[in-house]
């Protein structure tokens, strides 16, 4: 029998650290995947965003996601440079769903690892803050008696205040 | 020169289409691009404050110079997460 197919092994290898996907998220084959390299880390935090079945007093019935899917990954990558300028030992993963998403669906999970924990937060909380400010995906909300695209920040990464702004969030 | 147009979100919604393909005269920006685009499209517009731009999928100004075969895109403020 192949060592990978071990019966109870769960196959980590290939996970990536960045994604944009139609797939369900599977936080905890993203856990292990950092967690795997982490003989130093002491701390691992990791944060979902689930669709919530109200919105701004509208009762939701499904999100659809949209990506510009390249940009989307070069934004993602960008946010885990500069945490890493912020928090140099932390290592962040995140993978961001697109497509139909059904209410409690998780539609973003982000993990952060690093050798003590408040890195670890702080990181995980800043990637969060910045995917709304500059990752290019939308919500298409469809609620009863309509439906609405969600617009939120004017993307635009070189914007100092509102990278300072997400950095004193996380901080915060 | 040619150049591939992608809008998303609302702006694909108002444009009836994601993927355009048009003719710009050079030299082109961004601007020249968008500027036609609303020529065309006048409902487009409402987005000119807001929008985020892209060349070849990397975040560019509206002054930035467009080639032949770039791919331009229009994005409306994001909201994911």
């Amino acid at each position: 029998m192949d060592q990978n197919e071990r019966p109870g092994s769960v196959a980590t290898r290939g996970v990536p650290l960045v994604a944009v996907t139609a797939d369900p998220l599977d936080l905890l084959a993203l856990t292990q995947e950092l967690a795997a390299s982490a003989s130093a880390d002491g701390a691992v935090t990791s944060f979902a965003g689930l669709v919530r079945n109200h919105n701004q007093g509208r009762r939701v019935s499904y999100l659809e996601y949209e990506a510009y899917e390249p940009l989307a990954v070069r934004a993602l990558n960008l946010i885990i440079e500069e945490s890493r300028a912020l928090w140099p030992t932390a290592r962040l993963g995140v993978h961001h769903r697109i497509g139909r998403l059904e209410i409690g669906d998780a539609s973003i999970i982000i993990v952060a690892a690093s050798p003590h924990r408040g890195e670890a937060f702080a990181a995980c909380r800043y990637m969060i803050e910045r995917v709304k400010q500059i990752v290019p995906i939308w919500k298409h909300e469809h609620f009863e008696g309509g439906d609405v695209w969600l617009e939120g920040a004017t993307a635009d990464p070189a914007d100092e205040a509102a990278r300072e702004t997400a950095r004193r969030i996380a901080c915060a | 020169m040619r150049v591939t147009v992608r809008l998303f979100a609302r702006l694909r919604d108002l444009a009836g289409s994601g993927e355009l393909v048009r003719d710009v005269a050079t030299p082109a920006t961004v601007e020249t691009v968008w500027r036609s685009l609303v020529a065309e499209m006048p409902d487009l517009h409402v987005y000119e404050r807001t929008m985020s731009v892209a060349v070849n999928a990397d975040y560019a100004k509206m002054s930035a110079k467009v080639n032949d075969g770039d791919e331009v895109a229009f994005l409306p403020p994001v909201s994911g997460g």
